[in-house]
């Protein structure tokens, strides 16, 4: 019942799912994304009945220039691959693989909080603050909202490789790389969202 | 097994320090049950205040301002401090006892869930010494809730209060889903699981799927007040009716998070002291998940005036109707238990039953008010006060009192005296119904509700005195209750295992209070109402699912309670600008969440020969 019923040094098939608190782990977080899944909903959901009402401000179609944010799109995609990648060496109980993945997906991440640093500071100068409008209050607090998962998901793997490199991979870590790499999916299935909703609609049916 | 962790010594607390660091479910319980019903005093205390104001026309006792003030933290206290601790008090003590399970899924965040619902209470109730309480209401609609029209800080601690106190209910809501598909006793399936457990399964998933709104909602009313956002600013494109939409999205939601457990603790009681199997159980079930399901639909029936039109009136008007449906089904499955059930009247049962039909009044007003052509009259007058304490008090609270005598001993060990309790039913009861029969009359006549005072003369005079004498008799019967609580505490700790001689469920296998690992043995489950069956078929004690063995127990931890205090402190530097006191709280909140995740927790054995030792609590 306890972590540490496996015996040292050998692995179980799947060592994320190897004690009940792993099991437990996982399905209170797959009930927490739940959770998340309404937060972004109504957030979603303010930003659509808000986003028309832009006052003095520019435009969705007059801000938005679709070349950044689609390279900041593929980027956080490929980063969500990298991260499966990531767990197929856990599987495989490959640590050295399954560290590299994890960093190259922290890297990603962190390019992608940089390209939308750059993309807030490029609307402020434009005229597009939080306080402008509605539509730039929502816009901020959605977008933002996302981006600070980003950024909270990039400190959470970098602990969890801390971890790693020093206990290893045990039943106890296995969960931790598990259940971020299910986390860091969740926000870029957020984002996929928030392309579409915010800029693609933003653009053509602005 | 478990060679190495045996070499980890654990410190454990006595005292006051074992209570803040306790990740045992029963103390948590009891620690809910103890904020839960300070809050409830404290929102007694204000319907009181509210009561003696309207008890005559033109008093003035308190002034306007002051109204608005008790009758929002009324409220406000009543439901997210006071009704729903205690459900969590009912659940954290109960639902790992009936499903066989040693602890809850998370320990740890279940006493972090405590912990930030308690300081968010207490944030919310400091308003009242900082001289700048929340007076918009309950519902805090906008724009009066606005930067504009409340410049105060009042509203900035109903926002930051109630953001706190959500975080401990959706962990609740989290851990007791998990807790409830993951931890049950070998046998125990879904379909023969308790109806509490049941129906707290199920109000677990509605707080996951409801709270997250309302954290959205106060987010945005917070940007607004405190950043200059302009969701809700319509002079800058923002929408005062969307407020509306995000709040009942949540709020509706949020009434059936309430009654559904007060429903599972009426099943549980009706069976036990009818002596016999709940009547219907798979309907039971059904109408509980489908209750859930439609109170997801029926958000815009609190809005029928807003102007959404006849077609949104008229369908939120059918899916409200609806709900009627699956609660008939209810009631006439718990009056098919009484039936022919050798009843017992114990103060727990005489709650349960009457409880019966005053939620059916209160059912019977809310389909009135579901018709939107008819909500044009009732809307915010005294109808709609009388209709919402009916569902509230004569359903939930009326389910708490009688859940907290049915399960007393097996919080305690000791049971409640029940000639105080007699006096708090006939008490609570009819005070109950004294204050707000009434108030539907008073409805009907015009009486707006949220308005200070009235002119004499216009037929409000009596009634209001008659609905004032009823509150004095609730605040006797709670007088009452407490008084019967601290009599009890002197008692000796005497309560056998099943001191009702009737119960059905797995709880009253176990000694009363449970011993700290609740099962020494994991029991085997091998139908619907598992000990009632054992019972019947001479046995002394359940089939144990596992041989007698070394316990795993998680360890005491005092970083829940820092947690909480970091966004305590967070939320006082966010409301009075201090930008560095703010961050100051949230870096120790997410400091001791990296020391949570960096430095794991080991737990630590009770072995058998300590087993025996007998109980803790």
């Amino acid at each position: 019942m306890s972590a540490h019923d496996h015996v040292e040094g050998q692995l179980p098939h799947e060592p994320e799912k190897a004690t009940l608190e792993a099991r437990n782990k996982i399905l209170g977080f797959w009930l927490f994304l739940g959770a998340e899944t309404v937060l972004f909903g109504t957030l979603f959901s303010a930003f659509l009945a808000l986003r028309h009402n832009i006052g003095d401000g520019p435009s969705a179609n007059e801000l938005f220039q679709l070349p950044l944010v689609f390279a900041a799109t593929m980027i956080l995609l490929t980063s969500s691959l990298t991260s499966v990648f990531a767990v197929q060496a856990l599987h495989n109980h490959n640590k050295k693989s399954m560290l590299g993945w994890l960093i190259v997906t922290i890297v990603l991440g962190l390019a992608f909080i940089g390209l939308e640093i750059y993309e807030f500071l490029h609307y402020i100068h434009e005229g597009h603050k939080f306080t402008t409008s509605a539509f730039s209050s929502s816009f901020y607090t959605l977008v933002g909202f996302h981006g600070a998962h980003v950024a909270f998901g990039i400190v959470w793997i970098a602990l969890v490789i801390g971890q790693v490199l020093k206990k290893g991979l045990t039943v106890v870590t296995a969960p931790k790389v598990y259940i971020s790499a299910i986390y860091w999916h969740f926000i870029d299935v957020v984002w996929v969202f928030i392309f579409t909703v915010v800029y693609l609609m933003g653009k053509v049916a602005g | 097994m478990a060679s190495h962790a045996h070499g980890h010594k654990v410190k454990r607390y006595s005292g006051l320090m074992d209570w803040l660091t306790t990740v045992d479910h029963k103390k948590i319980g009891i620690l809910y049950l103890m904020a839960g019903g300070f809050f409830f005093l404290v929102g007694g205390l204000e319907a009181v205040l509210i009561r003696i104001q309207l008890m005559y026309p033109d008093s003035n006792i308190v002034n306007g301002q002051t109204f608005n003030e008790l009758i929002t933290m009324h409220g406000t206290t009543m439901i997210f401090l006071a009704a729903m601790p205690m459900l969590f008090a009912l659940m954290n003590a109960i639902i790992p006892l009936q499903i066989g399970a040693r602890d809850v899924a998370f320990p740890f965040l279940n006493s972090l869930g405590f912990w930030t619902f308690f300081f968010g209470g207490v944030l919310l109730n400091l308003s009242w010494f900082a001289g700048a309480v929340p007076d918009a209401g309950w519902t805090s609609y906008v724009p009066l809730a606005g930067p504009d029209f409340s410049t105060g800080k009042g509203v900035d601690y109903y926002v930051i209060g109630l953001q706190i106190a959500g975080i401990g209910t959706l962990l609740g809501g989290i851990n007791f889903m998990a807790t409830i598909i993951n931890m049950r006793a070998p046998g125990l399936t879904f379909m023969r699981l308790p109806m509490f457990t049941w129906a707290i399964f199920i109000t677990s998933a509605m707080i996951v799927f409801a709270f997250p709104a309302l954290t959205v909602g106060l987010v945005a009313l917070m940007f607004d007040r405190l950043f200059f956002a302009n969701f809700f600013d319509v002079a800058n494109g923002g929408n005062g009716v969307l407020w509306e939409h995000i709040f009942w999205v949540f709020g509706h939601p949020e009434v059936y998070i309430l009654i559904l457990p007060a429903f599972g603790i009426i099943s549980e009681i009706v069976s036990t002291f009818s002596r016999k199997r709940l009547f219907g159980y798979s309907s039971m079930v059904f109408a509980t998940v489908l209750i859930a399901f439609l109170g997801f639909m029926v958000w815009a029936h609190h809005m029928f005036t807003t102007g959404l039109g006849p077609v949104a009136n008229g369908l939120f008007s059918i899916a409200t109707m609806l709900i009627a449906v699956p609660t008939g089904i209810k009631i006439f499955n718990w009056l098919f238990t009484l039936w022919g059930g050798s009843i017992r009247f114990t103060t727990a049962s005489m709650f349960a039953i009457g409880f019966i039909p005053t939620f059916v009044m209160g059912g019977v007003t809310g389909v009135m008010l579901a018709s939107a052509p008819a909500d044009y009259q009732y809307h915010d007058t005294y109808f709609v006060v009388a209709h919402f304490h009916y569902v509230i008090v004569g359903g939930l609270i009326f389910g708490i009192f009688a859940g907290l005598h049915y399960w007393w001993p097996k919080m305690f060990g000791r049971l409640l005296n029940e000639t105080l309790g007699k006096i708090t039913f006939w008490t609570f009861f009819i005070g109950f119904h004294m204050t707000f029969l009434v108030q539907h009359f008073l409805g009907l006549l015009g009486m707006p509700r949220r308005v200070y005072t009235y002119l004499g003369g216009q037929g409000y005079d009596d009634m209001n005195f008659i609905s004032t004498i009823g509150a004095f008799l609730m605040g006797i019967g709670t007088i009452a209750f407490v008084i019967n609580v601290f009599v009890t505490w002197a008692k000796p700790r005497n309560a056998s295992n099943d001191p009702w001689e009737d119960g059905r469920s797995l709880e009253w296998t176990i000694s009363s209070p449970a011993p700290e690992y609740n099962f020494q043995q994991t029991p085997l489950v091998r139908g619907y109402d598992a000990w009632w069956k054992e019972k019947m078929e001479g046995k002394k004690a359940m089939t144990p699912a596992e041989p007698i063995g070394s316990i795993h127990m998680p360890s005491p931890s005092i970083l829940p309670l820092f947690m909480s205090i970091g966004l305590f402190v967070a939320g006082f530097g966010f409301m009075y600008d201090h930008l560095i006191i703010a961050v100051g709280g949230l870096v120790i909140t997410l400091g001791c969440m990296v020391i949570r995740s960096l430095f794991d927790d080991h737990g630590f054995h009770i072995e058998p020969e300590d087993q025996e030792k007998g109980v803790q609590a």
